[in-house]
């Protein structure tokens, strides 16, 4: 098996079909390392996609391969994938620390590495001081923890998150962001399903936008929004003279609306052409000596990808 | 293989720490406590009758006695539905509380996990019901005084304990093994239960070779003092020729391991499906 073929997650002609209902169909995939977001309503496909990759169920039809292993070797597959699933729940009658130590023996480690790594993954989601405490008396926020630190406790390679930020207060989601962050920058996969699509746009290096069962659209945000052709591009130009610079853009055939802000400081462009606008409007600020504050894209978001390719309102699904 | 005992260990030791001493396991502990309390108060009440001059009770009565509470309350009910509670819990339980997914994410063969639970599930069962059965059985008689010293330690007593003790054993074993695969395979393990339940006490009418198909036959080869049956139902019973204890036990122990295997090959092949 080639090396390129070892360091990616690859679907190939993946189907899945609970009786007559459709998890996912025909879905071809490569995920390479970094942070990975799974995006799409309920029922769209996500946790279906979550939940064949660590081999919990297995796919109708077509061939999984995480890191070259097959999810039917869950002996294999489970030393390099963690999983972090949706499910609000925890074994009974054990404490945080007992729920981490456990399972990680029947990794085969031995006790004391088991209890090195146990503290070490309650450290890294802040659980250090509440692990003594039965898991039945913790609150959503700290149950939602002590699961991530069961699912990152063996180090896995890979990191499969279910709506990992449920129920996390404003401090614990920022701390797990940064978390993800660190591990997709240390070139693992982290893959993550959210319906918060602002914190989407903040975790990710490329996102998998799904829809009744189909990959609609894959790869990074900017890349994806690209290819959205028939949508044009909007981009927010704020300048002292947004009236000017709209008069002398709107000259060109490419440009298809343009709207000042109520601060007279902004201009809001419609182009289906952005090189070819780029282009004009640094002719246009060079030739009229026009202050320009900043020049940004204004629709290369997860929510406005989301929008013109699944609609909806977008935001919080 | 190392690394297989160490994972065998991990399960059984954390199921023995989740599942013994568990609130939701109260009415197993009550199964098992029940026979105890019936033997106790029978040694009391027959304790006061000898202190009071009106005791017309013979140690073999008690032999009998104990015999009909050992096959038809400790195999037919405690045992039975003690091992129904326990077995059909491990995969079951697990699966009503959503719970079953962290250990399907561990590196271990689906195999070996079966085997950590059923083992877990085998040893609290034996303590329980091979313990209930010893205390049952040395309680009942006490109130004979030295005639039941003499009868367990220089008569058949302690022979028959054992056999007592290994038919609890065996029954742990071989009910286990069946309910631990209902438990994988059903949603609702009191439908196949409810089977096997009618299967099992339906036995003493079966033809000879149907007989044989379950767990009670072999048992009752294994227990040292027969029960006579009382009319009507001695008409319908078919005789069959007890199985001889040195083919009852590892034929039992032949068809656990059968069902074991059939569920540890099926695990392999479950999915995670809380039914959402």
């Amino acid at each position: 098996m080639s090396a390129a073929a070892e360091s990616v997650i690859s679907f190939a002609n993946v189907s899945r079909f609970y009786g007559e209902v459709l998890g996912i169909n025909k879905v071809n995939l490569t995920i390479p390392p970094g942070v990975t977001s799974l995006v799409g309503p309920n029922g769209s496909g996500k946790t279906t996609l979550m939940n064949l990759m660590t081999g919990l169920i297995r796919p109708t039809q077509g061939e999984i391969k995480v890191l070259g292993i097959s999810p039917y070797h869950p002996e294999r597959l489970c030393k390099v994938v963690g999983y972090c699933a949706q499910f609000d729940s925890c074994p009974k009658g054990l404490t945080g620390y007992q729920f981490i130590y456990w399972f990680l023996r029947m990794h085969g480690l031995t006790p004391a590495e088991c209890d090195r790594k146990t503290n070490t993954a309650l450290e890294r989601v802040s659980m250090t001081a509440a692990a003594g405490r039965p898991v039945g008396a913790y609150s959503k926020g700290m149950r939602q923890r002590v699961k991530l630190a069961q699912a990152i406790a063996h180090d896995p390679q890979v990191l499969v998150l279910d709506e990992p930020l449920n129920g996390l207060d404003p401090m614990a989601r920022a701390e797990t962001i940064a978390l993800f962050r660190e591990w997709g920058r240390n070139g693992r996969h982290v893959i993550v399903s959210s319906h918060i699509l602002h914190e989407v746009d903040q975790i990710s290096d490329q996102v998998i936008l799904l829809s009744q069962g189909y990959v609609v659209a894959e790869g990074e945000i900017q890349g994806v929004r690209d290819e959205v052709k028939e949508q044009p591009m909007q981009i927010l130009v704020r300048c002292n003279d947004p009236g000017g610079l709209a008069a002398r853009l709107f000259q060109q055939d490419h440009m298809v609306e343009a709207k000042i802000s109520r601060d007279r400081k902004g201009l809001l462009l419609r182009t289906t052409d952005a090189d070819s606008f780029y282009l004009l409007l640094n002719r246009v600020i060079l030739e009229s000596g026009l202050e320009v504050e900043s020049i940004a894209p204004a629709d290369d978001d997860v929510n406005s990808v989301y929008q013109y390719l699944i609609g909806g309102e977008g935001g919080t699904l | 293989m190392d690394l297989w005992f160490r994972q065998i260990a991990a399960v059984l030791r954390l199921e023995m720490k989740k599942t013994f001493f568990s609130k939701r396991g109260w009415w197993i502990y009550c199964l098992a406590a029940g026979p105890v309390v019936i033997t106790v108060l029978h040694w009391w009440v027959f304790e006061v009758r000898r202190v009071g001059g009106a005791f017309n009770h013979h140690l073999g009565d008690d032999s009998i006695i104990f015999a009909s509470l050992f096959q038809f309350f400790y195999l037919r009910a405690t045992i039975f539905f003690g091992c129904m509670g326990i077995f059909s819990n491990l995969f079951r339980g697990e699966m009503l509380e959503k719970t079953l997914h962290y250990y399907y994410l561990t590196p271990m063969r689906r195999e070996l996990l079966v085997i950590g639970k059923y083992l877990s599930g085998l040893s609290v069962a034996l303590v329980l019901f091979v313990g209930s059965t010893a205390a049952a059985f040395l309680t009942l008689a006490r109130h004979f005084g030295p005639a039941w010293t003499d009868y367990l330690y220089h008569g058949p007593g302690m022979s028959q304990l054992g056999s007592y003790m290994l038919a609890a054993a065996l029954g742990c074993v071989g009910y286990g093994a069946v309910f631990l695969m209902c438990g994988l395979f059903f949603r609702n393990p009191l439908i196949p239960a409810a089977v096997v339940f009618v299967w099992e006490n339906l036995n003493p009418f079966l033809p000879t070779l149907l007989k044989k198909i379950s767990v009670i036959f072999y048992l009752r080869s294994l227990c040292p003092v027969e029960v006579p049956v009382p009319p009507p139902f001695s008409v319908m019973v078919i005789d069959a020729d007890p199985t001889p204890a040195w083919l009852a036990v590892p034929g039992l122990l032949v068809l656990s391991m059968i069902l074991l295997a059939y569920t540890a090959m099926s695990a392999r092949q479950t999915e995670i499906n809380y039914g959402e």
